[in-house]
Formats: C-alpha cells, structure tokens, sequence
C-alpha cells in the first residue's frame, strides 16, 4: 500500500510539472496547441493514477460519475460555436469551482475536519468555490442571454458587504467547532450560493471579462485550498498556479477599463441610473454602396470589430472584404480594443479563426496615434470600447477607459443593427458627430452588401 | 501534513503562477484563461479521492461525492475541448479559407 501511494505522489509531481510547462507553452501562438495537448495527457495520468489511491470504493458509481459529466461537457464544448465561447469558460470554471465546494462539503459531513488550519482552509475554499459556481452560472446565464438585465438588490452594497459578513462570521464558527451541527453547515452553503448570486447580478456586460477572469481565479484558490486538506500537492499547485496567474489576468483586463477590481464589483456601469450628458444632434445613415465607396477609394482603413460581429459571426465576411480592399491598393489593419467582446482576446480568437494573420491586428496602445491619419475608421458592431464620452464626459460612467479613437478617423462607419444602445446601456457621442455614418443592419448582411459592391467597382 | 512546507509550495506556486503569464500577448489571453480554466479541473481527482473514501451505506455522502467528481470530470474535459478549439485555430490560422 505504501508503495502504491508512492508512485501516485511521484506521478503527480510529474503532471504539476506538465501542467505548468502547458500553461508555459500557451503563452505563444506557436506552440499554444502542444500546451494543452501536453496538459491534456497530463490529466489523464492524473485521473488513472488516482484510481489506484489506498483504501477508496465506490468506483462504479464515480465511474459512472466521470462518464456523464465528462461527455456532457465534452459534447457540448465540441458543439458550441466559437462565438459562445466566453460563456462555456465561465460555465466550466463554475463546475470546478462547485467541486471543491462539495469536496468541502464531503469533508464536513464525514467529520473529517474540525479545528486548525486544515478546517480554515476547507471553510475558505468552500467559500470561494461556492461564490465560483453561483457567480459563473449568473454569468452564464447573462452571456447567454437567459438573464437579460443586470439586477440591482436594494442597497446593494451594504447587502453584499452584509451578507458576506454573516458567511465569514458562520464559517469561521465551523471551522473552529469541535464538531460542526450539519444544520450550520448546510446554511453556510446556502449564503456561500446567494453570495455569489448577489454580487454579480448587477454587474453589466461591459464588466463581464474582468468578472469570468476573476472567477477563475476564484476557482484556482478554491481548488489550491482544498487540496491543503486532501493533502494532494498536485491539487495545491495546479490550484494556487492558476489562483496566481489568473489575478494577474484580472489586473491586466481591469487596467485596461482603467476601473478597478474593487469598482467593477461594487458600482456597476449602469446607463440608465447614472446618466451622463445628454448629446445634441442626431445620427446619420449611409447605404452600403456608400459604405463600399468610401473604403475602396481610401488608402487607410481601420476595422474595429466588436461584439456584434461576434454575434452575427461575420469575422468570415470581414476577412474577405479586407482582401478585396487590399487588392484594390488599400491597406487594411485590425485594431482591438483589450476588452472588446465578452472576453480579453476574444476578437483575436475570431480573426483568427477567419484566417487574419496577426500581423494585421494591432493593439489600442499600437494604433490609437493612427486613427488620425485613418481615411476611415469601420466600427463592426463594437459600441462602449469608441465611445468619446469616455474621453471627455467627466459624468459619464465610462469616463476614465481607454477607449479607441474612432473618432479621429477622416470618416467612421458604423456597422450596426439599431438604434439602441450598447451592453452597457450608454449612450455613444461617436455615433451623433459630424464625421460619422450609421449602417444599419446585421454585420453579416451588412458586410455581404459592401462585398457586392466593392466587386462591382472593379476595373 | 507539515504545515510549513505546504506555506512554501502555495507561495512559490503562486510566484510560478505570476511568471508564467507575465510574458502571454493579448491576442492569447481568452485561449489562456481558458487553458488554466482546464488545469483548475484537475480538482477531478480531489473528488474522486473523497467519494472513494466515502460511506458506501451512507446516500447522502454517495450523492454529495457522485456530484463533485461529475462536476469536476465536466470542468476538466470542457475546458480542454473548448481551449483545444481555440488554439487549433491559431495554429493553422493563416492557412484556413473562410467558409
């Protein structure tokens, strides 16, 4: 038996290693691929190798276990398409993180922990984790559109702050009681849900990125901690890895907003409560053919894709108008704003995935200087990430970001498919200046049409 | 276990953690959170460890650890497909036609 735990604990120290050399090889576009197929084995040595832990049963059930939840994920990843991608992130992260919740739970409900470090650290990864799992599916279900306003409780903060209170208050009873009553225990996981309900119902779509990153690291923690009471070192280090790593991604997401974490979570962008100036002028429309001209006789582009374009999955359309332009002698690049989309990286995923070469895409500190030299500036669905307000509006709720500057172009062009305003319900300055042109319609249908008539202008 | 040697490996994992990153371009980060979202689902083998130790005769710990190692199998094999996904497209992204 001895020996047998001892070649699991050698094989883990084995996949850790594996797992941070992955996460290592993911950090470039050429060897991105073998990092996860690396990470992969990785996972299935670990699973296989703790099948032969000391001392465990159940392995029918756990087997049968492994099979749903396994190919149910598996499937649905396989079937998403690339443009649902940010909400299967959070989804999955959820997953983990109510896993080291349960495996909390399990734990208290053998009696297997009480007192000392290893009962704080169980209440704390139960904690995190659970706020992980309530607070990914509010996120999921918001990407996806089942939620589709973000909800304010009555004094929202004093709720949050309160109720966390209460959860730290009754954990830290648990964790400090000889022998914790299963009715304190089930409540501490009942608040530990409503917590990470409360706090991100009312957090819009613009702040999403920064929340899912930050779950995740959520999870990471969760997972690190209760690995400290499995005792699986394994566990600790891949958990407190991605605990790490996916902080510093927060940070980064939250610097480029310029909103910190703290003001992300407790004064959520709201349009309609916090207003901003009104804006004089209207908006003007321009028929595709127009939109055609304008780019085909320019010599600089920029294309600013955003969410819509994601949406309407029109990153194929895209690409090619940019190589019709392209041939017709006008230089075309991409600029991307940091938390354009859902998630960071998001519009590179989908260029990306319609063949635009990296090259082309550029990031906002690379090419906000251009714009003014930009003939046109095309806004594909994108809409709070070229808002000026943000500039110049001191009472807008966005003043502050780092935003593209759009606006400086010659000509700007708007690809969208109403009136209405963004995600974040703000009204844009962008669409009502003088320079800009609105065309309506859905990035799909709308680029198609440009596509048509850039053709017809061929010599 | 020893606690202080625990206290060691969660700070140099985090240090570990931190470096790896600091050096990832923009155009990765989704494929990045995405990809640690996966290495978090190696909390699969915690849960398998605690249902194994589990009361057989006791349903209410059978179907506390039937959940955890489900939701854990889910995070580790969804995480790896929809990151494979990702970085597939970026490994054969300037060959690829638009469909």
């Amino acid at each position: 038996m001895m020996t047998a735990k001892w070649l699991i604990d050698l094989a883990y120290v084995g996949v850790a290693v594996v797992f941070i050399l992955g996460l290592k090889a993911m950090s470039s576009p050429a060897t991105a691929r073998k990092g996860i197929v690396w990470a992969g084995w990785a996972m299935i040595v670990a699973t296989l190798v703790t099948l032969f832990w000391p001392g465990m049963h159940n392995f029918a059930l756990m087997i049968v276990a492994m099979v749903i939840g396994g190919s149910a994920a598996w499937w649905s990843g396989k079937q998403v398409k690339m443009t649902d991608m940010p909400q299967m992130v959070a989804i999955y992260n959820g997953m983990g993180g109510g896993a080291a919740a349960a495996i909390a739970l399990l734990e208290f409900t053998r009696g297997e922990v009480h007192g000392g470090m290893v009962a704080l650290l169980a209440v704390l990864g139960a904690l995190i984790g659970s706020v992980a799992f309530s607070g990914s599916c509010v996120a999921y279900a918001k990407l996806q559109g089942i939620m589709k306003k973000a909800y304010r409780f009555p004094a929202q903060n004093q709720l949050n702050i309160g109720l966390a209170a209460v959860v730290a208050i009754l954990g830290l009873a648990i964790a400090t009681a000889d022998a914790p009553g299963m009715g304190a225990i089930a409540l501490f996981f009942v608040l530990a849900l409503a917590l990470g309900v409360i706090v991100t119902s009312p957090i819009g779509g613009a702040d999403m990125p920064v929340v899912i990153s930050l779950l995740n690291a959520f999870t990471g923690l969760a997972v690190g901690f209760e690995g400290y009471v499995l005792g699986n070192p394994a566990l600790v280090v891949a958990g407190i890895v991605v605990g790490a790593s996916g902080t510093l991604l927060t940070q980064l997401m939250a610097k480029a907003m310029n909103r910190p974490i703290a003001n992300v979570l407790f004064t959520p962008i709201t349009g309609e409560a916090q207003g901003g100036e009104a804006i004089e002028g209207s908006m003007r429309e321009m028929g595709s053919l127009d939109a055609a001209a304008t780019m085909r006789y320019a010599s600089r582009v920029i294309i600013i894709p955003g969410y819509g374009m994601a949406v309407a999955g029109a990153q194929h359309k895209v690409w090619e108008m940019t190589q019709l332009l392209e041939e017709a002698g006008v230089e075309v690049v991409f600029a991307i704003h940091p938390v354009a989309g859902r998630m960071p990286g998001h519009m590179n995923v989908l260029l990306a995935e319609a063949g635009v070469p990296y090259d082309k895409i550029f990031d906002l500190e690379e090419i906000n200087a251009d714009f003014a030299q930009a003939d046109v500036a095309l806004v594909i669905g994108a809409n709070d990430v070229v808002n000026p307000s943000a500039r110049t509006d001191k009472s807008s709720p966005i003043f502050g970001m780092p935003i593209l500057n759009a606006d400086m172009a010659q000509n700007v062009i708007v690809v969208k498919r109403g009136k209405g305003t963004g995600y974040s319900g703000i009204e844009n300055a962008l669409f009502y200046k003088e320079n800009c042109r609105m065309l309506y319609g859905s990035a799909q249908a709308a680029i198609g049409e440009v596509i048509t008539h850039v053709k017809s202008m061929e010599d | 276990m020893d606690g202080i040697v625990y206290l060691y490996v969660f700070v140099l994992a985090a240090f570990t953690g931190y470096e790896v990153i600091s050096r990832v371009p923009v155009i990765l980060h989704t494929p990045l959170m995405s990809g640690s979202n996966f290495i978090h689902g190696v909390v699969l083998i915690g849960a398998m460890v605690v249902m194994g130790h589990a009361d057989p005769d006791s349903p209410l710990e059978l179907a506390i650890g039937f959940f955890a190692v489900l939701l854990g199998a889910a995070n580790a094999a969804g995480g790896y497909v929809v990151t494979e996904r990702m970085l597939a497209m970026f490994k054969s992204g300037k060959k690829k036609e638009g469909e």
